[in-house]
């Protein structure tokens, strides 16, 4: 009992040490939740470890029945999408006037397939002779010209892009109302249509605006684009101009269709005049 | 005797003052936090008792704990220094040379001395404390470069005070 007392007394400072250290620590790890935790549970992150990895091993075992699990309800989401429902209203937008009568409506359509990379490019819609589209109608968007109708069914229609070899729209310079023809070829590129035809009298500007001129299927004034180069290839008597397009055909969104009411009157009267005359071209 | 006390209580409390009031606000790059109030501990004189040099380092550590809001953080790490430095005294000083040199300050014990023992002392602290504070191995790199930076900052300050009241030897 000496000894043990004698001892202590020359080890004072080391036994000193331990208590207090001992007692700061209890009273650290108790009073702060983050050492309690972690003290408690640091046996366990060997066996977590342990257990994370088997777990891993087991979902990729299980990897065919998981994908097969999503993809059913994948395609049972989708077919909830507001994408995959058809809208059934299509707003029609004419103006009630005494003085002017109404010769062109409009109904909005959206995109829904669309090509500008081929020689010969088509525009899907979701508007159909149900909503009153018809063949050979104009196509518009906010930007200007984007093509005619060529075919409907019930609820689609397929639209001839402006970018296509066959055709051919009068168009006008807009500061001599000079009128010419706007045809594309697949060599132009998607951004540029070319403005033939044009009198070899007439002086065009170049960024001169070209519009449709009133001669064409479309409302006289629609934007096609501006004149981005004078003297393009061919032409012989003519002027042939390169016409920056002002519709960036690539981001079509939403459309116009435009119904010209008196369409089907010209079109009668042109073609009795065509059956009378059969050699005149018009 | 009287003058050794009176000093001592206003040192603990005007380095409480400063620790809790300026130097916890001030963290460079968020790496280097320096904690001085320790120099406390260091300049006990040498023949203070061990139980009164372990039970003023465990009330000083609680006191910058109740204030860091840490309890026992603190008082675990100036135990410890509490430890080491009677263990370095015990090393490098000659019992017998106690009664010509009340206090380990820099001023009497001289530089090249109270260098090694601020570093030695300030290093174990630090460390102890904030491998403590952290608990956890995974973010060792980052605990010991704020560690290493740390105790530079708290030598250069302890240092620094030691200039601060330097007594030239004459007036001793």
């Amino acid at each position: 009992m000496r000894n043990l007392l004698i001892f202590i007394s020359k080890y004072n400072a080391f036994f000193l040490f331990l208590i207090f250290e001992i007692s700061s620590l209890v009273i650290y790890i108790k009073y702060n939740s983050f050492q309690k935790a972690t003290f408690i549970n640091s046996s366990n992150q060997v066996t977590g470890n342990i257990y994370g990895r088997v777990n891993k091993l087991n979902q990729y075992l299980a990897l065919r029945e998981s994908n097969d699990s999503l993809m059913a309800e994948n395609s049972r989401l989708r077919g909830q999408l507001a994408s995959s429902f058809y809208a059934d209203t299509a707003a029609k937008h004419t103006v009630n006037d005494t003085l002017y009568h109404q010769q062109y409506t409009y109904i909005a359509a959206k995109v829904i397939n669309n090509s500008v990379n081929r020689a010969n490019n088509y525009i899907t819609i979701n508007r159909g002779s149900n909503e009153g589209i018809a063949k050979d109608m104009g196509v518009i968007c906010s930007s200007g010209l984007v093509g005619i109708v060529v075919n409907t069914t019930a609820h689609f229609s397929t639209v001839r892009s402006f970018l296509h070899k066959d055709t051919k729209i009068s168009a006008m310079v807009t500061d001599t109302k000079d009128i010419g023809s706007m045809i594309w070829s697949d060599d132009l590129g998607p951004h540029t249509g070319l403005l033939i035809d044009i009198p070899n009298h007439v002086k065009p500007r170049l960024g001169e605006p070209v519009v449709t001129s009133g001669f064409s299927l479309f409302p006289p004034g629609i934007s096609i684009g501006k004149i981005s180069k004078l003297n393009a290839k061919g032409g012989g008597f003519f002027l042939n101009m390169e016409v920056n397009l002002s519709v960036d055909f690539s981001r079509l969104e939403y459309v116009y269709v435009v119904i010209n009411k008196l369409a089907v009157e010209q079109a009668t009267l042109e073609a009795q005049q065509k059956k009378d005359d059969p050699d005149t071209n018009n | 005797m009287i003058r050794t006390l009176i000093i001592n209580v206003i040192r603990f409390v005007a380095l409480v003052f400063l620790q809790v009031f300026l130097l916890k606000n001030l963290t460079l790059y968020n790496l280097s936090t320096p904690y001085p109030y320790i120099i406390f501990i260091l300049l006990l004189p040498f023949e203070t008792p061990n139980v009164l040099l372990f039970v003023l380092s465990f009330i000083l550590g609680l006191t910058i704990d109740a204030f860091y809001d840490t309890p026992g953080l603190h008082a675990a790490a100036c135990v410890l220094l509490a430890m080491v430095r009677v263990m370095f005294i015990s090393i490098t000083v000659q019992k017998d040379g106690f009664d010509n040199e009340p206090e380990p300050t820099l001023s009497v014990m001289g530089f090249r001395w109270f260098f090694a023992y601020a570093s030695v002392l300030t290093l174990c602290h630090h460390f102890f404390l904030f491998n403590l504070e952290v608990f956890r191995i995974s973010e060792i790199q980052y605990t010991l470069l704020r560690f290493l930076l740390s105790s530079v900052f708290t030598i250069f300050l302890m240092l620094i005070s030691g200039f601060l009241f330097f007594r030239s030897k004459e007036r001793k």
